[in-house]
C-alpha cells in the first residue's frame, strides 16, 4: 500500500488502530467507527489528531455529530464496484463542510482516484497494480469535466459561458 | 445536431489516450483482467461469445452522414463488414480485436463519436424519440435535454460505480416513441399551464428479470432544474440501492421495494438541498446547446405534394412503401422516411458497410446529412422533401433497404441472442427470420396491420419482449431451445408488461404458434383494432385456447 | 467416458480458441487436445490457467465433446455455436465441419 496525498506519494503519518489494540495518546490514529463510539468522550482530550474509519455502507450520518472533532475520515471501498463512498465523500465535503482529511481506503485502484478526488477525497491508500508514483498520472488523464463537484473545478458549462473565469487547479477542500 | 467544441473534443481524445494506456498496461500484465474489465466496460468493450464486442454510442440516435461513413469504414477495416443497431440506438461491432480498439476509438473520436459508458454500472446512452425535431406532435425537441444529460452524465465522478446500469430516455411528444416508461428514468417534455417547459419524471421502469412500468414521481419539473433533480435521484439510488444481489440492483427494485411515495420523498428531500446550487446549468448553456438543434433550412417546393401523389399512383410498390414507412413531418412539403433494417428473412438491425455508406449518401442528398437510429433497430432520414421520396426509395431498393414493413409483424425487434451473446439461453435471430419468412406476403402483413413482435434470447430482455404486443423469450429447457410467448405488452405511452400465455414452445413450433395467434386475432378483431387492441379487449383466454386447446 | 477440451477467448483478439497438445491455442476445435478422464481434464485446465496468467487467453474452461461421424463436436449447442460461429452467418463459419445449424 502506498499513500497518495495532494497528488504525491507521501509517508503516512497516520496509523490504523485495531479494535482490540490500545489507542496511543500522542500519535495520529484512525479508529473504527465502532471504537470511536465506544471511546469518543475519552478520546476528546487528545493532543494528537484523531480519525475515524467508517464501516462499509455507513453514510455521512454516522459521523455528522462529530465533524468538528475529527481530523480525518476514512471511507472504505471494499470492492471497487461499490460506489457509495463517492456520495458519502461529496456530502461530507460539500453539504456538511468537513474540513479535515478525507481518505479513501480499501480497494482503491488507479483509475478511480481522479473520480475520488473530484468527490472530495484528498488522500488514498492506494493498492492498484500500477506503481504508485506512476499512478499519480491518473489525475491528469482527462483535463475537462462536465459536472460541478466537491473539487470546485470549473465545469465545461461554466467555462463556455463565463470564459473569463479561471480554471481551478483541481485540489479539493 | 450537436457539434463538439474543443472541450468536448478534448474529453474524447484524452479518453482514447487513456484507454490506449489501459490496453497496454493490460497486455504487459500491469493490470489484471479483474482490474481491466471495469475499465474496458466503461469504454463499451465486452467479451462476448465469439470475440470482443464494441458498442459505439449514438447519442439519442442522431448521426451525421460523415459519422455513418466512419462507422461503415470501421466495419470494413476492423470488423467483418457489418454492424448491428441496437434497442438503445447504439451500434455494435462483433469482431474487433483488443489490440485494434484504441485505434478504432481514435477513428471514432475524429468524427466526434465514442463508446463511453455504453456498458458498466454507470449512466448509459440517453435515448430519445427518433422523430425528435421533426414530429408534428412534439412539444419541444427532446434531444436538447438528452445532450444536456449526456454531458452531465459523462465521467460523472460520483455516479460511475452505481449498483447497476442506468438508462434514461426522453420523449418530446405524448406519443411515446422512446419507451420512456420502461426506463430507469423516463422524461416526458411538457408545458405547464403558463406555457413553461418542464418534464414529467418517471423513475423505476424497466424490463429484464422483473419488468415494471415506472411510476411518475414528479408531474412537472421546471426545465431549469433538470440536472439537480436527476442528481438527487441518482444519489438516492447510489447510496441506498441494493448491492447485495446483482439481479435485484436496478433502481426499479429500489422504487418497488421502498414504495413510490417514500422513494419520491427521499428524492425530494435530497433535491431540496441542491436545487438552487451549481448542479443546474448556468444561464446560457441550455441556449448554447439548443442552438445546435434548430431545424435546417427547408426548401418548400410548391408541387411536392402533387408530385408525390402522382408517383404513388404510378408505382404501387412505391405507394405501399410511402403508406407504411413514411411519417408526417412538421415542415410543409416534407416527410420522415423510415428505412427498414428488417428485410424478409434478414437479421434484424444488421447493416453492411455498403448499406451504411448508401444511407450516408442518401442522407447527404435528401436529408441535410442527418440520420436517426430507432430503438426498434431501424434507421430514419428525418428531413426528406416529399418530391424526393421516390428517388430515395429507388436507391433504397438497390440496397435491400426498402422493405415496406414499419410496425408490421416482420418489423421485429430481436436481440442478438445465442448466436452472439454469452448471456443468452436460446437463439433469437433465426426465430425472427423464420417468422419474417412465414409472413413474407406484404399484403397479408398490411392486412394484419400494426403488430410489434419482440424477441429476447434471455431474461435480460434486450429484445424488449415484455413490451411486445407479442413477446417471445428464449429459454433453455434441458439443453433445448424453447420459447415462451407473452401477449399484450407495449412500450408506448400506454405502456404495459406482456402476460405469459402458457407453456413454452420448442424451436420447431414457435413460428406456428405465432401464426396461430395472428390468425386468431384476424378472426375476432373488431373494426380498426390492432392486435394489441383486440388482446386488451378480449384478454388472454381466446389466444390461450387457440394455442393449447380448450382447458 | 467424458471427453473434454479446453475452450477460451484469446486476449489479443477475443477469438474463441482451443488448447492443443503442444500448448498452442487454435481456433479449430479439431485441434483441441481431448481429455478422457478427470485427471487429464485437470491437467488441461492447469495448463490453460498458466496461459491465462501469461496473458494469452481469458477464462479457460472445459467443454464436453463427443464423436459424431468421425469428428469431435461439442455436446452443448451453445458450445457448438462458439466453435463454428453465429448460426445465422454460415459465411463467417470457421470450422472443418460446416453442418447445417440446428433448425
Amino acid at each position: 500500500m502506498a499513500l497518495l496525498k495532494d497528488r504525491q506519494v507521501v509517508t503516512d503519518t497516520w496509523t490504523h488502530v485495531g479494535d482490540d489494540a490500545e489507542v496511543p495518546s500522542d500519535a495520529p490514529v484512525i479508529v473504527t467507527i465502532a471504537r470511536w463510539r465506544e471511546l469518543r468522550d475519552s478520546l476528546e482530550g487528545r493532543n494528537a489528531p484523531i480519525g475515524v474509519r467508517l464501516s462499509t455502507g455507513d453514510g455521512p450520518d454516522a459521523v455528522l455529530d462529530d465533524l468538528d472533532r475529527l481530523d480525518l475520515i476514512a471511507i472504505p471501498f471494499d470492492h471497487f464496484k461499490d460506489g457509495r463512498g463517492y456520495s458519502s465523500a461529496r456530502l461530507l465535503r460539500e453539504r456538511h463542510g468537513f474540513k479535515g482529511e478525507l481518505r479513501a481506503v480499501g480497494n482503491v485502484l488507479r483509475d478511480q482516484i481522479a473520480f475520488m478526488e473530484r468527490c472530495g477525497f484528498d488522500s488514498f491508500e492506494y493498492e492498484g497494480g500500477t506503481e504508485a508514483s506512476r499512478a499519480l498520472s491518473a489525475f491528469h488523464d482527462v483535463s475537462v469535466v462536465y459536472q460541478t463537484a466537491a473539487d470546485r473545478r470549473a465545469s465545461a458549462a461554466t467555462l463556455r459561458n463565463h470564459p473569463s473565469r479561471a480554471f481551478s487547479n483541481g485540489t479539493s477542500g | 445536431m450537436y457539434l463538439y467544441d474543443e472541450i468536448d473534443q478534448s474529453l474524447v481524445d484524452e479518453r482514447v489516450v487513456q484507454f490506449r494506456d489501459q490496453v497496454s498496461r493490460r497486455m504487459s500484465g500491469e493490470l489484471s483482467e479483474d482490474e481491466f474489465k471495469p475499465l474496458r466496460l466503461m469504454n463499451g468493450v465486452y467479451l462476448q461469445l465469439h470475440a470482443y464486442m464494441l458498442r459505439v454510442a449514438i447519442p439519442y440516435g442522431t448521426l451525421s452522414s460523415e459519422q455513418m461513413r466512419k462507422l461503415a469504414w470501421i466495419a470494413k477495416k476492423y470488423d467483418r463488414g457489418y454492424g448491428h443497431f441496437t434497442t438503445r440506438q447504439n451500434l455494435q461491432y462483433n469482431w474487433p480485436k483488443l489490440e485494434d480498439l484504441p485505434d478504432i476509438l481514435a477513428e471514432l473520436a475524429s468524427v466526434q463519436m465514442h463508446a463511453l459508458q455504453t456498458s458498466g454500472n454507470c449512466i448509459r446512452n440517453v435515448t430519445a424519440d427518433q422523430y425528435a425535431g421533426v414530429a408534428e406532435d412534439e412539444v419541444a425537441d427532446p434531444r436538447v435535454y438528452a445532450e444536456i444529460i449526456r454531458q452531465w452524465s459523462t465521467l460523472h465522478p460520483e455516479f460511475s460505480f452505481l449498483p447497476r446500469k442506468f438508462k434514461i430516455a426522453v420523449t418530446g411528444a405524448q406519443n411515446d416513441r422512446a419507451a420512456v416508461k420502461v426506463h430507469d428514468i423516463g422524461l416526458i417534455v411538457k408545458r405547464n399551464l403558463a406555457g413553461e417547459l418542464g418534464f414529467e419524471v418517471i423513475v423505476g421502469g424497466g424490463l429484464g428479470r422483473t419488468p415494471f412500468v415506472g411510476p411518475t414521481i414528479c408531474e412537472f419539473l421546471p426545465e431549469q432544474h433538470l440536472l439537480s433533480y436527476l442528481e438527487a435521484v441518482l444519489r438516492v439510488y447510489n447510496m441506498l440501492g441494493r448491492r447485495d444481489n446483482m439481479y435485484k440492483a436496478r433502481i426499479k427494485i429500489q422504487v418497488h421495494e421502498t414504495g413510490a411515495a417514500e422513494f419520491t420523498r427521499l428524492v425530494e428531500a435530497e433535491w431540496g438541498q441542491i436545487r438552487d446550487s451549481a448542479v443546474d446549468l448556468p444561464a446560457g448553456e441550455k441556449e448554447r446547446i439548443a442552438s445546435h438543434f434548430v431545424p435546417p433550412r427547408y426548401e418548400i417546393s410548391a408541387d411536392a405534394e402533387d408530385v408525390l401523389a402522382r408517383l404513388k399512383r404510378e408505382d404501387a410498390g412505391f405507394a405501399r412503401w410511402v403508406d407504411t414507412n413514411v411519417f408526417a413531418h412538421k415542415a410543409e412539403g416534407h416527410a420522415i422516411a423510415n428505412i427498414s433494417l428488417k428485410p424478409i428473412g434478414g437479421v434484424p438491425g444488421d447493416a453492411t458497410s455498403e448499406q451504411m455508406e448508401a444511407v450516408a449518401a442518401l442522407a447527404d442528398r435528401f436529408s441535410f446529412s442527418e440520420i436517426r437510429v430507432t430503438h426498434e433497430q431501424n434507421l430514419v432520414l428525418p428531413h426528406v422533401r416529399k418530391d424526393n421520396l421516390y428517388a430515395l426509395w429507388q436507391t433504397l431498393k438497390s440496397y435491400d433497404l426498402d422493405t415496406p414493413n414499419l410496425g408490421r409483424v416482420s418489423d421485429m425487434i430481436a436481440c442478438p441472442g445465442m448466436d452472439y451473446c454469452s448471456l443468452a439461453n436460446a437463439r433469437s435471430i433465426p426465430v425472427a427470420q423464420a417468422i419474417s419468412e412465414r409472413f413474407a406476403d406484404l399484403d397479408r402483413q398490411h392486412d394484419i396491420g400494426e403488430l410489434k413482435l419482440k424477441i429476447s434470447g434471455c431474461i435480460n430482455a434486450c429484445g424488449h419482449h415484455h413490451a411486445g404486443h407479442i413477446g417471445i423469450l428464449g429459454v433453455d429447457r434441458k439443453g433445448e431451445e424453447y420459447y415462451q410467448i407473452t401477449l399484450g405488452g407495449s412500450g408506448a405511452e400506454d405502456a404495459s408488461i406482456g402476460e405469459i400465455v402458457g407453456p413454452a414452445f420448442a424451436y420447431d413450433a414457435v413460428v406456428d404458434a405465432v401464426e396461430t395467434l395472428v390468425d386468431k386475432y384476424l378472426a375476432i378483431r373488431a373494426d380498426g383494432e390492432r392486435f394489441l387492441d383486440t388482446y386488451r379487449r378480449v384478454g388472454k383466454d381466446p389466444f390461450k385456447e387457440a394455442l393449447y386447446g380448450a382447458a | 467416458m467424458t471427453q473434454q477440451v479446453i475452450s477460451a477467448n484469446r486476449l489479443s483478439d477475443g477469438l474463441v480458441v482451443y488448447l492443443a497438445s503442444d500448448d498452442s491455442w487454435s481456433e479449430w476445435i479439431s485441434r483441441g487436445e481431448i481429455a478422457t478422464d478427470e485427471a487429464a481434464a485437470d491437467g488441461l485446465l492447469a495448463r490453460a490457467k498458466l496461459a491465462e496468467e501469461n496473458r494469452i487467453v481469458l477464462d479457460p474452461y472445459l467443454v464436453q465433446v463427443a464423436e459424431d461421424d468421425g469428428e469431435f463436436r461439442p455436446t452443448k449447442y451453445r458450445e457448438f455455436i462458439r466453435a463454428t460461429g453465429p448460426s445465422v452467418r454460415p459465411d463467417l463459419s470457421k470450422q472443418n465441419f460446416v453442418r447445417e445449424a440446428k433448425g
